[in-house]
């Protein structure tokens, strides 16, 4: 492991680097569930986006979110979901389209949002929510207690619009808004190259007046190391960062890609540089784990798993009408915004 | 300054240079005399931009003008009367009353229509651009974009196609400073536009848009450098919006000092000292082009004003080809 | 009582929301120090501050998204389009996140997005359109349009304190064109009601907006010939007031759509099926719709005169229609 990542240490202490391996490993084996297991089952109907081989990079930021934080998770990161305290079952039950799940079975897989929790759900637009940031961070700037948002968003969306008016908004209005590009390689079939034309998208920053930084995708502790300085720098009311995660998508756009437009021999490198695996061994190497607690972590996440898909299997589907409910919120929102001014209130702290 | 223009060429720029400030008077003159239909967008201080650039051009390139590039239009081939008829929503005028003030093309002509919604000519000269590399054509495609229009989407997801696609497509980064009320400083958090070319791998640079030479100099290198293949490229031209946002706009948020300070640059006035003291254009000269210049606006006022308005039923003409 | 022109009313309303709530803030292009293009927004950066009256870039995608950001938070925002006809630079933002969220995963998004639309005053294609429909089409949204400065007011008050996105569209023409007594004191008007202008007997003119003023101008007129035409007003398109228009079209017999949006597509469309559907017994004679024709708003005056409907296109279709 290089010598960042060794500085780095300095700052997770073992507790953090410890939750850190469980949420990576419960990423994958979760999807590893979802993808190879539930959807090869044909209980999981619709497009099913796993985030293997990217997990350091919503685990290595979200991992500092804090109370009142606010973050926009893409497709690709599920970790943000636990890490937030949305449970397992919660997700299992959106991507079998349950009624207990966030979104009730209206929405699939990965669009789970719960604004108690302050998780904004994504849409299929990508980099829509990246102007969604902005709003819920001009919120938070008013609130002036340091919280931020975290927004995610991949080096294909970086070439949408939206994305570019967040930014330039952010940097405008100095909001505290952390935006990490997972530039995992490929959108869809799209190779890099085909989306951007400079080296890294790091240049993105500078150029609409935030600093920007380009980090080893594959390192949580890289990703911990770059996200700590921006989150710092958002909370001190100094404006929007931007952190280039350099990675790679070990699967295909969705499961029914076989992405054989990638070759062969890429996926081999990267095989190598699996983020977990390297974890694994630095944490080894260090003494923070031993051999027979990452055993009895990996047997305590398949049995979390096991009883969260049960749960998620026995539980109701929707009914047909069901459909025709809350399109509009009323006086009684369901899951509504607990801090939706009704009438002259203070501005809403919470 | 070093460029190889001839002795007629730099006296054609500075007739297109007085013909913009002279249509931009007369349709102001106009709008006055309660004839203009609508607002009236002045291009006043930013006459060297459109002129500059334009006069750069070979005759297959193309353009896509907002609405201060009137100078950059009349290079291309229309006339003053043109714009006259456009203000007037007169029959005659390039879109037959359908549509107001600058927002007219000709595709033979290599002008592309602006419509209102800013920094959406820029993925649309792209793909002009992109149907050039297909058929293997040496033609460039002109954006001019605003400070304000680079803030909006469609711009970004335009320069960024343009740049992975290696496209001929030049961007004219207009900065006068304002949008409509909106100064720089409230439009982005870095001085200049061409940092923002950095962002896609476009090379950039940022010349005085006051100084007709430089803009044409600069737009020149652009070119040579696009024809060979080298991909887009964005001129930065810094400039003044020396009114308000159009004529109804009295621009009051605008501190007078920056108005002074900037007539003193005054992009006309420079290049005719220029010419003069270089002894490109003597005093006669100057008297016979803006003789001209007078009787053409002169003759396309008339020509406008007697022109009638269409008749109603060509509202309902068929939308469709 | 105070005369107030729409436009007052609407700067009013828009006032009273900001007094009463610290939570309601605005955001848009030249609303602050300009005051907005048509000084809707006058004074409120002074007497509110810059951080409840934010001047933007050009970004209208990012302007609703970081409305629907603010909202989620608890913030109630106005957005600004400088004009109605921008409303489509931040589309998506508007039908897939604004309106999807509460129906998907539960949030209110309480914002309002408004500005001036329509045509008449020679604004040529992209300052004149009436695109309400793309967003009547759009469950989840409420899409509120007021006549009156009266109705202007009180709907703009009630659309900051609902709870769902609504689409505010105004009405350029009648911004300084109308005015009337406005109370000055804390009213609302309620979505989803429509209004019932002038009440009649043989013939009922459903409409919104400007055209309002056009069917009671029609109305006036047809009475000297015996013709009494009954005038209703919308106010909201979506949802609208079916037991309004069915009780209207229950009362007359007969019935004339009006809008001064394209035929194809608009809203007459839905309220012909929508009778035909629910009252075809009390029918007795076809539906006519009076609406533009479907192209883009011309600029030049004769074009648009023509592409407009107005009180003698009205007077002829309920002439034609009291044949029956």
């Amino acid at each position: 492991m290089r010598r960042e990542s060794n500085k780095a240490s300095l700052n997770p202490d073992a507790a953090t680097l410890q939750r850190m391996l469980y949420y990576l490993k419960l990423t994958r084996e979760a999807e590893y569930r979802i993808e190879r297991v539930l959807y090869r089952q044909g209980k999981i109907v619709g497009g099913v986006f796993t985030s293997r081989g990217q997990e350091a990079i919503t685990v290595g930021t979200a991992i500092q979110l804090i109370a009142g934080d606010v973050v926009t998770p893409t497709h690709r990161d599920f970790a943000a979901h636990v890490i937030r305290g949305i449970s397992l079952q919660e997700i299992f039950c959106n991507w079998l389209g349950r009624v207990g799940a966030p979104t009730r079975g209206r929405d699939g897989g990965p669009h789970i949002g719960d604004i108690r929790r302050r998780i904004i759900a994504p849409v299929s637009p990508v980099g829509a929510w990246c102007a969604v940031a902005c709003g819920a961070a001009m919120a938070l700037q008013r609130q002036g207690k340091g919280n931020i948002a975290l927004t995610f968003f991949g080096e294909g969306t970086s070439a949408r619009g939206d994305v570019h008016e967040a930014m330039n908004l952010a940097a405008v209005m100095k909001l505290p808004v952390v935006f990490v590009c997972n530039n995992n390689a490929y959108a869809y079939s799209m190779p890099a190259e085909k989306e951007y034309a400079v080296e890294s998208l790091a240049v993105r920053g500078p150029a609409y007046g935030m600093p920007g930084v380009s980090v080893d995708g594959n390192d949580v502790l890289a990703v911990y190391a770059a996200s700590r300085k921006a989150i710092a720098r958002a909370r001190g009311g100094k404006g929007p960062s931007l952190i280039e995660c350099r990675t790679f998508r070990m699967t295909g756009h969705s499961a029914h890609d076989a992405a054989e437009y990638v070759p062969e021999e890429l996926k081999r490198q990267w095989k190598k540089k699996d983020p977990i695996d390297r974890f694994e061994k630095w944490l080894l190497a260090r003494r923070i784990m031993t051999r027979a607690g990452i055993k009895a972590l990996d047997a305590a996440i398949q049995k979390e798993l096991d009883e969260a898909i049960a749960q998620a299997e026995a539980s109701r589907l929707p009914e047909g009408r069901d459909t025709l409910e809350g399109v509009y919120c009323g006086p009684e929102c369901w899951w509504g915004n607990p801090s939706v001014a009704r009438g002259p209130q203070s501005v809403a702290t919470h | 300054m070093p460029t190889k223009l001839t002795r007629q060429q730099h006296q054609d720029l500075y007739y297109f240079l007085r013909l913009n400030r002279r249509v931009d008077e007369q349709l102001v003159a106009l709008y006055r005399q309660g004839k203009v239909v609508g607002g009236v967008y002045s291009s006043l201080g930013q006459e060297a931009i459109s002129v500059g650039t334009a006069y750069a051009l070979a005759p297959q390139d193309l353009i896509g003008p907002v609405i201060r590039n009137v100078g950059a239009m009349l290079i291309r081939g229309f006339r003053p009367r043109d714009l006259f008829l456009q203000y007037m929503g007169r029959r005659d005028g390039p879109t037959g009353g359908r549509d107001a003030n600058t927002h007219f093309g000709d595709v033979a002509r290599g002008v592309i229509a602006p419509i209102s919604m800013l920094g959406e000519t820029v993925p649309v000269m792209a793909g002009i651009a992109l149907a050039a590399k297909i058929r293997g054509e040496n033609r460039v495609a002109v954006a001019y974009v605003g400070d304000g229009a680079m803030s909006t989407g469609p711009c970004h997801e335009g320069m960024n196609f343009a740049a992975v696609q290696k496209l001929s497509l030049l961007i004219v980064a207009e900065n006068n400073g304002w949008a409509y009320s909106t100064p720089i400083e409230k439009q982005m958090a870095v001085r200049d536009m061409a940092e923002r070319a950095k962002a896609y791998g476009i090379p950039a640079v940022t010349v005085d848009g006051n100084d007709a030479l430089a803009v044409y100099a600069a737009t020149r290198k652009a070119l040579a450098r696009m024809r060979r293949g080298g991909g887009p490229e964005m001129i930065e031209c810094q400039t003044m919006r020396m009114k308000g946002h159009a004529e109804h706009d009295d621009a009051r948020y605008v501190p007078k000092k920056v108005f002074e300070a900037w007539r003193r640059k005054d992009p006309i006035l420079r290049y005719e000292r220029y010419l003069i003291a270089k002894k490109l254009m003597t005093g006669d000269e100057k008297a016979a082009i803006e003789e001209r210049i007078e009787s053409e606006i002169r003759a396309d006022v008339a020509f406008a004003e007697a022109s009638p308005f269409p008749a109603p039923e060509e509202a309902a003409r068929p939308v469709f080809a | 009582m105070p005369v107030m022109t729409y436009l007052d009313a609407i700067r009013q309303g828009i006032w009273e929301e900001m007094e009463r709530d610290p939570n309601v803030f605005l955001l848009g292009e030249d609303i602050g120090a300009y005051g907005g293009a048509f000084k809707v927004t006058a004074g409120m950066l002074e007497k509110f501050g810059e951080a409840r009256v934010i001047d933007t870039p050009i970004c209208e995608s990012a302007i609703v998204g970081a409305a629907v950001g603010a909202a989620l938070m608890g913030l109630r925002p106005v957005a600004e389009m400088q004009f109605m006809d921008f409303i489509s630079c931040g589309f998506d933002q508007i039908v897939n996140m604004a309106a999807k969220i509460h129906y998907r995963w539960g949030p209110a998004v309480p914002l309002v997005i408004r500005g001036p639309s329509g045509a008449g005053v020679h604004g040529g294609p992209f300052h004149s359109q009436s695109n309400e429909m793309w967003f009547v089409h759009t469950p989840g949204l409420k899409v509120v349009i007021p006549a009156t400065a009266y109705d202007a007011k009180g709907l703009i008050k009630a659309a900051i304190r609902d709870d769902n996105p609504v689409i505010f569209f105004e009405h350029k023409y009648l911004y300084r064109r109308i005015k009337e007594e406005v109370p000055e004191d804390d009213y609302t008007v309620p979505l989803g009601q429509a209004a019932v202008r002038r009440e009649g007997r043989d013939i009922t003119v459903i409409t919104y907006g400007a055209m309002v003023w056009t069917a009671l101008e029609a109305a006036a007129e047809l009475e000297k010939e015996g013709l009494s035409l009954e005038v209703v007003d919308l106010r909201t398109l979506l949802p609208y007031d079916e037991q309004a228009v069915l009780a209207s079209v229950r009362r007359c017999n007969k019935v004339i759509l009006l809008h001064e949006d394209t035929r194809t597509g608009g809203m007459a469309g839905e309220l012909a099926a929508l009778i035909t559907e629910k009252a075809f017994e009390d029918l007795d004679g076809p539906i006519v719709r009076v609406t533009a024709p479907d192209t883009p708003v011309p600029f030049s005056p004769p074009l648009e005169e023509y592409f407009l409907p107005n009180a003698q296109k009205v007077i002829e279709a309920a002439r034609r229609l009291a044949e029956y």
